[in-house]
């Protein structure tokens, strides 16, 4: 059986479960981010997918979008954590609950 | 050939993944970043195999070189020791495999119709020098912009990460 776009597709949904599950079970924030990175990269297998099987390379275009905006937002995320680590001493999710109602 | 790569890369992108949100030997943070490393490395190893060559090429730049040092550079710098003992709780390990399944399952139908969206056999493309056309003629006004983004991201950072003057 020839490999199409449901087996890149199939990979793409399994590898987004992945992080979704990690960012859900995970305590710890810097785990949780680099969940985070797995979904976005799930989404960018998926784009790239797309664009090969439909002979369309915006897919791609959209993909490198992606990329950079995700690494702006590496950079302000971990300092945000940096940040808050300075605030609290954690890293540690059940210990940052000071905006629960 | 091709399709033996598939296979290959796609079970390290799956085993490396699983090995970073639930690794069974240890809890490190570390070594969760190492197994991000080979899930992006497998990755545009799978990119390479859809012809996005400069894609793949970024993909390692961007990711395995440049993010996955900074998360690095954060751990080193939060001292996550106490971090290690602590357990995943059952109640978030079970809502988040429920979670998890219930995306699986709205997606269940992806594999099955992927055939009736794609547009016939593919065809080599993906070539770098078509890529840039396309961002610089019908695309420039986003790249200027995502520019900025990258502007505003680093200022953010410096901001936030420097020490409160005192």
């Amino acid at each position: 059986m020839t490999v199409g776009l449901g087996h890149y597709l199939t990979v793409s949904v399994v590898l987004f479960c992945l992080g979704l599950l990690g960012v859900i079970a995970r305590r710890n924030v810097v785990i949780v981010y680099m969940a985070l990175e797995l979904m976005l990269n799930a989404a960018n297998l998926a784009l790239v997918a797309f664009s090969r099987f439909n002979r369309n390379l915006e897919g791609q275009v959209m993909v490198f979008f992606i990329i950079t905006v995700a690494a702006a937002e590496v950079a302000v995320g971990l300092a945000l954590i940096v940040a808050l680590y300075r605030k609290r001493q954690t890293a540690h999710v059940e210990d940052l609950a000071s905006m629960r109602l | 050939m091709q399709d033996i790569l598939f296979y290959v890369f796609a079970a390290l992108t799956l085993v490396c993944g699983f090995l970073v949100v639930a690794n069974p030997i240890s809890r490190s943070p570390v070594t969760s970043a190492l197994f991000l490393v080979l899930t992006i490395v497998s990755l545009s190893g799978l990119f390479v195999l859809l012809h996005a060559f400069f894609l793949a090429a970024v993909q390692v730049v961007v990711y395995a070189g440049a993010a996955l040092v900074l998360f690095l550079f954060v751990i080193m710098m939060l001292d996550l020791r106490a971090e290690e003992r602590r357990r995943i709780t059952r109640f978030g390990l079970i809502g988040g495999g429920l979670a998890a399944l219930a995306v699986a399952w709205l997606f269940r139908a992806v594999p099955r119709e992927a055939a009736l969206v794609a547009s016939g056999p593919p065809h080599v493309e993906g070539s770098t020098s078509a890529l840039g056309a396309l961002l610089f003629t019908q695309y420039l006004l986003p790249f200027e912009a995502i520019s900025l983004v990258l502007v505003a991201g680093m200022v953010g950072a410096i901001l936030l990460s420097r020490k409160e003057p005192s």
